[in-house]
């Protein structure tokens, strides 16, 4: 049932999307919603899904389709109606370049390089993973130390095994579903290591993927050095301080064949900075409006290229809204552009979109930089709302109404989360 | 937190970690000779039933691949149709990674059916579509 990437590029597309993941399929569904008729998604994996196809366990889909569906079965949702709706389809294609003129250059294995015009495009390109020279590990450069996600893409989609002891580093739910998944294939998990004092990811996680396996979590701790010459023989780990800081004194050495860093994604940004979008430093994704439109004109950005998300239903939900713009870039049928700037204040690490206009409701997402337990959520003085449990790891998110400002004449709003006396 | 489990006489007291929300509370239920005598720590009915049932009768959904031959991919998603007891998911993926199937494949093929006799089947997460290299 899956289809087969299109033979024949058409020239010229109403959109294109760049990426074909989550983010993707919802932009391009976005789009044919809102009259866009030739619409493209272009992949450089050999099939449309983005990280769902090797996201196998399940917790997609609660919000989206009220059902509980796994990775794998989310993407074939996206795809049949991807297809229903006469969305064309090039698989194992990369981007090279958009220009001035919103050509895009792309490179395939089946049609060469090729160069079609788009009258808008969407970035939905995902995200990548954090690498051992992000944190600077001491030690030898040896083989066996691999990304969570890449071991992921390893075992799942691939079929082999990245060793047979392993140690991971970061309690970030990525981690945590590497836990129990090389354990269900046998490999022996000696521990997670988690440099903050609390873990990362879902209690749902520490339960099922680490306590239902009695695989150790050692919070405050982090691996200070790699040893082995050809192969990874094992770590050390050492405790930090309050200030993150290791307690060489105190560390210890692990044995593995296997070190696995889980220590987050950034934006796949590359496409982005090339176009020269103006980028916002907190998210590394590129500064976007109510209408997911970047700094240049029909080009348009959704889903973890703009900021990294923690549920795909939300990542579907600000897709869709991206295609339909771009559609109504498309159609001559644009809304009324931005007049408010949205700034991050106390305790806000950043806000997407950021910038809102007053004549329609918006979804802003946003994350904490600390956690609270009760706390207060204040847009500039016009709106206030108390919010339960609020941490980093979790994005929040906010309807922002039309009536909140009625009254409000100002350039700029600032966004505090704040704890409730 | 540990799942720990202290001894006094015939009772005992439990401790789970909750999943239903962020809150995370830290439940407890107290047995007596193995009947629940107490449950503690919830602050909402979904806490409360969490603990009962992880006690008494804990159960997961199973998520993870087979070997496919002549896929698109060399592994096939898979899962459960329904939760199974807690104990039995190890037995259930080692008797899976000796299962091999061929493509094509479409969602929600059995891969394994009756698992252990619980009704339960394994089931494909995916189409797998045949490789046409």
């Amino acid at each position: 049932m899956i289809t087969e990437s299109i033979k024949h590029l058409n020239n010229n597309y109403d959109v294109v999307v760049v990426g074909g993941g989550p983010a993707g399929m919802a932009a391009a569904l976005g789009a044919k919603e809102s009259g866009a008729e030739r619409v493209l998604i272009v992949d450089r994996e050999k099939e449309a899904g983005g990280i769902l196809l090797q996201c196998i366990h399940p917790g997609f889909g609660l919000q989206h389709f009220k059902e509980e569906l796994t990775g794998p079965e989310y993407a074939q949702r996206f795809l049949e109606q991807a297809i229903a709706k006469d969305i064309d389809i090039i698989a194992d294609a990369y981007v090279l370049d958009i220009d001035g003129d919103r050509r895009v250059k792309l490179m395939s294995g089946s049609q060469g390089v090729q160069v079609i015009s788009a009258k808008a495009t969407v970035l939905a390109m995902g995200a990548r993973e954090r690498t051992r020279g992000a944190i600077r590990t001491p030690g030898t450069r040896c083989s066996g130390v691999l990304t969570a996600g890449l071991a992921q893409r390893f075992v799942n989609l691939l079929g082999f095994l990245p060793g047979n002891k392993a140690v991971i580093l970061g309690s970030g739910d990525i981690g945590l579903i590497m836990a129990r998944r090389l354990t269900l294939e046998g490999v022996e998990v000696a521990g997670v290591f988690e440099i903050m004092p609390h873990a990362n990811g879902l209690n749902r996680n520490i339960v099922q993927c680490l306590q239902d396996f009695n695989i150790p979590l050692y919070l405050s701790t982090t691996v200070v050095e790699i040893h082995g010459r050809d192969r990874i023989e094992g770590v050390t780990v050492a405790p930090v301080n309050e200030h993150l800081q290791p307690l060489a004194d105190q560390s210890w050495y692990v044995p593995c064949d296997t070190l696995l860093l889980s220590i987050g994604l950034i934006p796949e940004n590359e496409l982005s900075r090339q176009l020269q979008l103006r980028i916002d430093p907190v998210t590394s994704g590129p500064v976007v409006s109510s209408t997911m439109e970047t700094s240049i004109n029909g080009v348009f950005a959704c889903g973890n290229v703009v900021h990294i998300h923690d549920l795909v239903d939300f990542v579907s939900q600000e897709a869709i809204l991206a295609g339909r713009n771009a559609g109504f870039y498309v159609t001559g049928n644009r809304p009324p552009t931005d007049n408010i700037r949205l700034i991050p204040g106390e305790n806000v690490a950043y806000c997407v979109p950021q910038t809102i206009s007053s004549d329609r409701e918006h979804t802003v997402y946003m994350r904490v930089r600390r956690p609270l337990k009760e706390s207060i959520l204040k847009l500039g003085d016009i709106y206030e709302k108390k919010l339960r449990y609020v941490f980093p790891a979790e994005m929040v998110n906010l309807k922002v109404k039309p009536r909140f400002l009625q009254n409000f004449h100002g350039e700029a709003l600032t966004i505090d989360i704040l704890p409730l006396e | 937190m540990n799942q720990t489990t202290e001894t006094t006489t015939e009772t005992t007291i439990s401790h789970y970690l909750c999943i239903g929300c962020p809150l995370g509370c830290r439940l407890e239920v107290e047995a007596d000779n193995g009947h629940i005598v107490e449950v503690r720590g919830f602050t909402c009915k979904r806490g409360e039933e969490y603990a009962k049932q992880e006690h008494t009768e804990p159960r997961r959904m199973v998520t993870t691949t087979v070997r496919v031959n002549n896929g698109i991919w060399a592994k096939l998603p898979v899962k459960t149709t329904a939760a199974i007891p807690k104990e039995k998911v190890i037995e259930l993926c080692q008797q899976l990674r000796q299962v091999n199937v061929t493509a094509p494949i479409h969602i929600g093929d059995t891969i394994l059916s009756n698992v252990f006799d619980l009704g339960v089947d394994v089931v494909a997460s995916r189409d797998m579509p045949t490789d046409q290299n």
